[in-house]
């Protein structure tokens, strides 16, 4: 009897081990929750990119369905992920830029030699908004519904997969006009069962 | 004497390069000497985002010298210890603070090695207590057994026979 609990301590020892790391398996450490999950997009006051004088606050944001994407001139990532915002742009998507940490004049050279895919910027220089909405590291694209409440976070680059795995299904879901959908749609995205 | 002089101005050197660098980390004004201590604490118990397991003292990141702002900030504006970190939580999240709240989403955090030590320490108990009564179980079993009459027969003689070898004459011949 003592024999066998020799053997089988460090047995189920390592079999536990083994479950707590397995669980862990695909989970990306630097990929954190996201507090704002749930909430509306804080409130700001900031200019437009392009116009100085006009200014854009959270109800800006509502009214439609739409991806709200941080970038900037210094964000290689950025770059890499300007090609598919165009590609969604063309297809319809309500895409809304917020400029983070980033000079006017080049954040307005790189759209002019890029194309912009935005229905408007977001003039951020200090990161101000970034901050209250928990922006880490650009580029992260939130899903907004249209009441101006964030759905969804996505940190890092958006490509194929993750919009037609994530991004195209919730915002069609969220863009869907049946009641029963809206009041489901709150339970469904409760804050344990929807993480990145 | 003249290498003397040249160590010497060579270490006031380094000094000076090295203050030059400290300058160049952020610089706070503190109104007092409370605050100052909250604002270190503070960034020791913030954890960066960005470059995880750094506070945000240690790193330098951006997000870690915007969060030193932002905390610079709100200590001066009077708020309190607690508030700062929920300050910071509403915005990165409990992973945010190396003191995470107790909620259920953190209680393996907090009670998992307690758990753990109270499992280490049962199997220890349980598998001495096992050894214990094991070996009390072996004396028993033994004392329960008489010994045949051929058995005790035997046992007389071999008793005999060394006690004898050991008698104390036979020793000392042997002595001699």
């Amino acid at each position: 009897m003592n024999q066998r609990w020799v053997f089988l301590t460090p047995l189920i020892m390592a079999l536990g081990l083994g479950l707590i790391l397995f669980t862990a398996i695909g989970k990306d450490p630097t990929k954190l929750e996201t507090a704002r999950l749930n909430d509306p997009v804080p409130t700001f006051d900031l200019p437009s990119l392009a116009d100085e004088t006009r200014r854009f606050s959270e109800q800006d944001l509502k009214g439609e369905v739409s991806l709200l994407n941080v970038w900037a001139t210094w964000c290689p990532s950025c770059r890499a992920e300007h090609g598919y915002l165009e590609a969604l742009a063309r297809k319809g998507v309500r895409i809304i830029g917020l400029n983070y940490k980033d000079e006017r004049a080049e954040a307005l050279k790189w759209l002019d030699v890029l194309g912009n895919p935005y229905q408007f910027n977001i003039y951020d220089p200090r990161g101000k908004l970034g901050f209250d909405l928990g922006v880490y590291g650009a580029p992260e694209t939130y899903v907004v519904d249209s009441q101006g409440v964030v759905r969804y976070r996505h940190v890092g680059v958006v490509n194929e997969k993750i919009w037609h795995g994530t991004l195209e299904p919730l915002m069609k879901q969220l863009s869907a006009p049946n009641d029963f959908i809206t009041e489901n749609r709150d339970h469904a995205l409760g804050k344990g069962m929807v993480t990145q | 004497m003249k290498k003397i002089l040249w160590i010497f101005l060579g270490l006031v050197g380094i000094n000076l390069v090295s203050t030059q660098l400290k300058a160049d980390i952020d610089v706070y004004q503190f109104s007092g000497e409370d605050n100052r201590q909250l604002y270190l604490d503070l960034t020791k118990q913030l954890r960066c985002p960005k470059c995880q397991n750094q506070d945000i003292a240690d790193s330098n990141a951006p997000i870690a010298s915007d969060m030193r702002r932002e905390v610079h900030r709100l200590v001066e504006a009077g708020q309190t210890k607690d508030e700062i970190v929920a300050f910071m939580v509403e915005r990165f999240g409990e992973f945010v603070s190396y003191k995470p709240k107790v909620i259920p989403a953190t209680y393996m955090l907090w009670f998992g090695p307690w758990i753990l030590v109270i499992c280490g320490v049962t199997l220890v108990y349980v598998l001495a207590r096992k050894r214990r009564t094991g070996m009390n179980n072996q004396n028993s079993q033994l004392a329960g057994k008489e010994l045949s009459e051929q058995q005790r027969q035997q046992l007389d003689r071999l008793m005999t026979r060394y006690s004898s070898d050991l008698s104390p004459e036979k020793n000392e011949h042997r002595d001699d």
